[in-house]
């Protein structure tokens, strides 16, 4: 930092020469409250409507039938009782994303502390090699996941040799890996980039000073490297519970997500105002697991930032 | 790197801390799954028989057919279109708020941060019914423009992303200098704030673009029938039949997501 940097004066903290004048960001503003904080809104507001007889779209009188309707079901008989369908598709939702973020996280962090271990050369190579995946459309990687496992495909094959009967493709296995492969590259990038940064100078004064070679992992390696590890977990475990390709392509519908019950109210089921509720539901789990990733990050004291 | 030699010597036994058992393994596991089945794809491509999984012979006539079906180049005129509109837009606007917000009282800026990373929290599936309902409530017809501006909303956090982080980078002595010598803002802004965010800009254009190319979940309850995207049209393809013209186009995607990535590397080495 050069002496230049200091502001003369105590009011260019504020207003910098060079420094636009807040108005720009209006525009920007006004454009995402329309196209981001409406849709929202509209969504919030339709779960609480009923569904009209015919036809999509919504009825405007205000009912909490929705969000009963997650829970209790109502038989003909006028009798109630408790709908665990709904539950199943949640729990569904939330269990595969947390399979698919332990998975990630247990093959990310060796590979992201082997990558970061490489010289420069190798390093970039490596770290280009797993960003590619990222810029390749995740519907043709689900596509091409399907082809790998599919009955005919080489994992069929293999399976096979053994004469082994085993039809991954359309099962929960299925859609679980193709979670895990589409997400993984989200878990290694944050996991090298703290990994790149520790001093492994560090590692070798705690081993020299008499620690073992696991406390050396447990005590110094994975501290520092907690930042890129809770980046991860929210980079992967966010998108993945509200995931719609993979239960689709590879689950064959069978083992639907929170996502594809969604996608369905609002296409062939013709019920916006329930897919609204179940989305409302998804958007309260999203934000309480983000609180929750927060409140980990700030009592640890690291800097996370998952905006 | 000035630290090569990093083997600690402890009880008369060498340890390198650098390498562990089975990170190396690991690692080459993790390449191989994450490459297969695109590997696959490209292979499968070039064969020749119909059904996708049995080998036949190397053929190139998939990629015949991808050519010579006007439904696919609809699709990926839509695509360039809807993208290149996105692009323009989302960065420009990421532009401005990127620049406005270093301005902003904390109350202002709290509610345009929450707008801009609702599309990186809030699953896709949320927003692109909640757009779907907003367009039928406000009659927008379902089409192209309503999916630009769909796009449009979801690329500014990732065009954003970039511009922010080189802003944050940035020497403030080239700005306090043109303010000494008089220069007023909209010449600081056009002189050295825009030259200075160029790569950053260019940056968050190249990933707003993969974004909006990418997007299958807005565009398929967004697009309506009359502007079908590529996604959208391959989804359709493989739900109905199998067949190994989608592993042609996909190569096809795979070439050009390759090729634009080399490309920018390229462009940003030589800028520096």
């Amino acid at each position: 930092m050069t002496a230049v940097t200091t502001p003369p004066k105590k009011q260019t903290q504020r207003g910098r020469p060079g420094q636009s004048s807040p108005k720009l960001a209006y525009l920007p503003i006004i454009f995402l409250a329309f196209a981001i904080g409406v849709p929202l809104l509209i969504i919030v507001v339709y779960s609480f409507l009923e569904k009209p007889s015919q036809g999509t779209g919504v009825k405007w009188v205000f009912t909490l039938e929705n969000y009963k309707a997650l829970f209790i079901q109502e038989k003909l008989d006028g009798t109630t009782a408790l709908d665990t369908r709904y539950i199943k598709v949640l729990w569904t939702s939330f269990y595969y994303s947390l399979l698919t973020t332990v998975v990630t996280l247990v093959l990310s962090i060796p590979v992201a502390m082997w990558i970061a271990t490489r010289d420069a050369r190798k390093r970039n190579l490596l770290v280009a090699l797993v960003t590619l995946p990222f810029w390749i459309s995740i519907l043709i990687r689900t596509y091409g996941m399907r082809q790998i496992v599919a009955d005919e495909g080489p994992i069929g094959k293999f399976l096979g040799i053994f004469n082994i009967e085993w039809s991954i493709l359309y099962s929960p296995p299925a859609t679980i890996l193709g979670l895990i492969y589409v997400f993984l590259p989200f878990m290694i990038l944050p996991i090298y980039a703290s990994a790149e940064r520790f001093d492994f100078r560090l590692a070798e004064a705690a081993y020299d000073l008499g620690a073992k070679r696991m406390t050396v992992v447990r005590r110094v390696i994975l501290p520092s490297i907690r930042p890129g590890v809770i980046s991860g977990i929210a980079l992967v475990f966010i998108p993945a519970l509200g995931s719609f390709l993979q239960s689709d392509m590879l689950g064959g519908g069978k083992t639907n997500m929170v996502a594809n019950v969604i996608a369905n109210n609002f296409g062939q089921a013709r019920n916006w105002p329930f897919g609204s509720a179940l989305a409302v539901l998804l958007i309260v789990l999203t934000l309480l697991f983000v609180l929750i990733m927060q409140g980990a990050a700030q009592r640890r004291g690291d800097k996370v930032e998952l905006v | 790197m000035s630290h090569t030699q990093t083997s600690s010597r402890k009880r008369g036994k060498l340890v390198n801390l650098r390498n562990f058992p089975g990170f190396k393994p690991t690692a080459w596991f993790v390449l191989f799954f994450l490459y297969s089945p695109l590997l696959y794809v490209v292979i499968y491509s070039f064969n020749s028989s119909r059904i996708g999984a049995v080998w036949e012979s190397f053929s190139v006539k998939w990629y015949f057919r991808v050519f010579e079906n006007t439904d696919i180049q609809r699709a990926l005129k839509n695509s360039l279109q809807v993208g290149l509109v996105a692009t323009i837009l989302s960065t420009t606007l990421a532009v401005m708020a990127a620049l406005g917000l270093l301005r902003m009282q904390r109350a202002g800026k709290a509610v345009a941060m929450a707008l801009i990373g609702a599309p990186l929290i809030i699953a896709e599936i949320v927003l692109a019914v909640g757009t779907l309902g907003l367009f039928i409530a406000v009659g927008v017809p379902l089409g192209k423009v309503g999916l630009m501006v769909a796009h449009t909303a979801f690329c500014i956090p990732f065009a954003l992303l970039p511009i922010r982080a080189r802003l944050s980078q940035l020497d403030m002595a080239p700005f306090e200098a043109a303010s000494d010598l008089g220069a007023n803002e909209r010449q600081i802004l056009r002189r050295i704030t825009l030259p200075l965010l160029a790569p950053a800009i260019f940056a968050g254009a190249l990933l707003a673009f993969a974004i909006s190319i990418d997007d299958f979940i807005t565009s398929f309850f967004v697009a309506g029938p009359g502007a079908t995207t590529l996604p959208v049209y391959i989804f359709g393809m493989i739900r109905s039949t199998v067949t190994p013209e989608v592993n042609a186009i996909s190569t096809l995607l795979l070439l050009f997501s390759g090729s634009v990535l080399i490309g920018s590397y390229l462009i940003q080495r030589k800028r520096r």
